[in-house]
């Protein structure tokens, strides 16, 4: 990374995408709150969709990101610390994403169902990927060398993520059991401006995980060049110690 | 690697028999834990009683804590896994022989924590469900042991290994739990409808039973796997 990168606080690229992110976000307020129709079905309530859907559909991208970055640490071949880097921004950003998404769909799901929670098989498994993701991030806060770090934090981020599809599976045999699986607000066609609305508030919500990225990846990197610089003071420091 | 594991697995459990900690504290604490459950549902046989099967493998995951614990932090005492590593035994090994001391630990646990349950909760095992019982814990039991020793060993060296493991082990062991508690219905007969008649019958548990065993297989693959590469960090 050169000097002159570390001073600013983003590259040209990184403002680009900033800006078209607020964009898309006050486009997605714009549209969602007001240009939008309500639901025939659920009213007004349809409005938490296009904050709730594209943010459930980019936590699973943060962590499946996570879990190929980690991979791609492990396998010799490609091993870099870079893998690892982009493994732990991307987990991070994906556990608030998951907080978004838990709290717009009980909120939802209040509305629509008339209970903050059910036990079924996405819910539960988005609650438990959230507190296998914690556990994640509190692994990489450990004192430890980066690589070692690095080959922990992989191991785990691939256990966690291939675990969702058996909670999912087991907490649906289970429901499906006791009673029917009934669960998810009732079906909309959507069609005109509500598709409208709902594609730019994806376009808006993958923009914000892009530009996040790209800032935690450079704050990351900036932690690392620190921890290095330190190091070569104090080996500096020692070696002009040996010579006086 | 059989040798390695019988070896490694010999030289646990001879640690144990020294210091009797899962015997005397892990244990006790467990059957603490059945009776804390009773004061919890102010000992009523109506609540109780169907939620017998949950709260026996609640207590065996809080007791499964103590003894992974328990287990690495003799091995972190007096850099023993330095020697280890150093001993250039298969890492595959040492940890089969790890997982299964730890799993005949959690047998011979989950054996007490039974009888306990069947005692303080007057639940009783009808004489079909005891092969779906002994295969559903064995089978539960295995996926725990294997899925507890691999984040052991990852949180080995570390200062907050008793906050942690729970914190890592609790949420993917959830599909066990899951799947262990409703067979253990089916099992002992324990859900009941109002006129006192069995709802959840025997062969209800039988398909659970088998994806416990799937569940099983795969995490003691995936520790097999990962074992040797987190062995190294450790």
């Amino acid at each position: 990374m050169n000097e002159s990168n570390v001073l600013h606080t983003g590259t040209r690229g990184s403002r680009i995408i900033g800006i078209l992110a607020l964009i898309g976000l006050a486009w997605m307020v714009v549209f969602g709150l007001l240009i939008s129709p309500p639901d025939e079905v659920q009213g007004d309530n349809v409005r938490y969709l296009y904050l709730h859907v594209p943010a459930a559909f980019l936590t699973f991208t943060a962590f499946g990101i996570t879990a190929v970055s980690s991979i791609l640490y492990l396998w010799k071949r490609t091993r870099s610390l870079t893998w690892d880097r982009i493994a732990g921004c991307s987990a991070e950003i994906g556990v608030v994403l998951t907080a978004v998404t838990l709290a717009t769909g009980m909120l939802w799901g209040k509305l629509s169902w008339g209970v903050y929670w059910r036990w079924d098989a996405l819910l539960t498994s988005t609650a438990l990927l959230l507190v296998m993701f914690i556990g994640y991030l509190a692994l990489r806060g450990l004192e430890a060398s980066p690589e070692v770090r690095a080959r922990r934090c992989a191991i785990v981020g691939i256990i966690a993520f291939l675990d969702v599809p058996l909670i999912h599976f087991s907490v649906n045999w289970w429901r499906t059991l006791h009673q029917p699986a009934s669960i998810g607000p009732r079906k909309t066609t959507f069609d005109g401006p509500m598709l409208l609305s709902f594609f730019v508030s994806l376009v808006a919500f993958v923009l914000v995980y892009i530009w996040l990225m790209m800032h935690r990846n450079r704050l990351a990197m900036m932690e690392q060049a620190m921890d290095d610089h330190g190091l070569q003071m104090a080996i500096a420091e020692r070696h002009a110690e040996a010579i006086a | 690697m059989l040798r390695t594991a019988r070896l490694i697995a010999a030289k646990d459990l001879r640690l144990e028999l020294n210091s009797r900690v899962t015997a005397f504290q892990v244990l006790p604490f467990a059957v603490l834990l059945v009776v804390l459950f009773a004061f919890a549902f102010d000992a009523d046989a109506k609540v109780l009683i169907p939620a017998a099967p949950g709260l026996f493998w609640i207590a065996v995951l809080l007791s499964l804590f103590l003894a992974v614990g328990r287990m690495f932090m003799t091995e972190t005492a007096d850099g023993a896994l330095d020697a280890l590593r150093l001993s250039s035994l298969d890492p595959a090994g040492i940890f089969l022989g790890k997982a299964v001391a730890l799993l005949l630990e959690l047998l011979l646990l989950e054996v007490v924590l039974l009888a306990g349950v069947l005692v303080l909760y007057d639940v009783s095992v009808p004489a079909s469900g005891v092969v779906l019982l002994v295969t559903t814990a064995f089978a539960t039991s295995v996926g725990l042991v294997a899925t507890g020793t691999l984040y052991g060993v990852l949180s080995a060296g570390t200062t907050v290994r008793e906050t942690l493991l729970p914190l890592l082990i609790g949420p993917v062991v959830a599909p066990l739990l899951i799947g262990a508690s409703r067979a253990f219905e089916a099992a002992l007969g324990t859900r009941r409808g109002l006129d006192g008649s069995v709802v959840v019958k025997v062969s209800e548990g039988w398909p659970w039973a088998g994806l416990l065993t799937v569940f099983a297989l795969v995490y003691v693959a995936a520790g097999l796997l990962a074992f040797g590469a987190l062995l190294e960090d450790a």
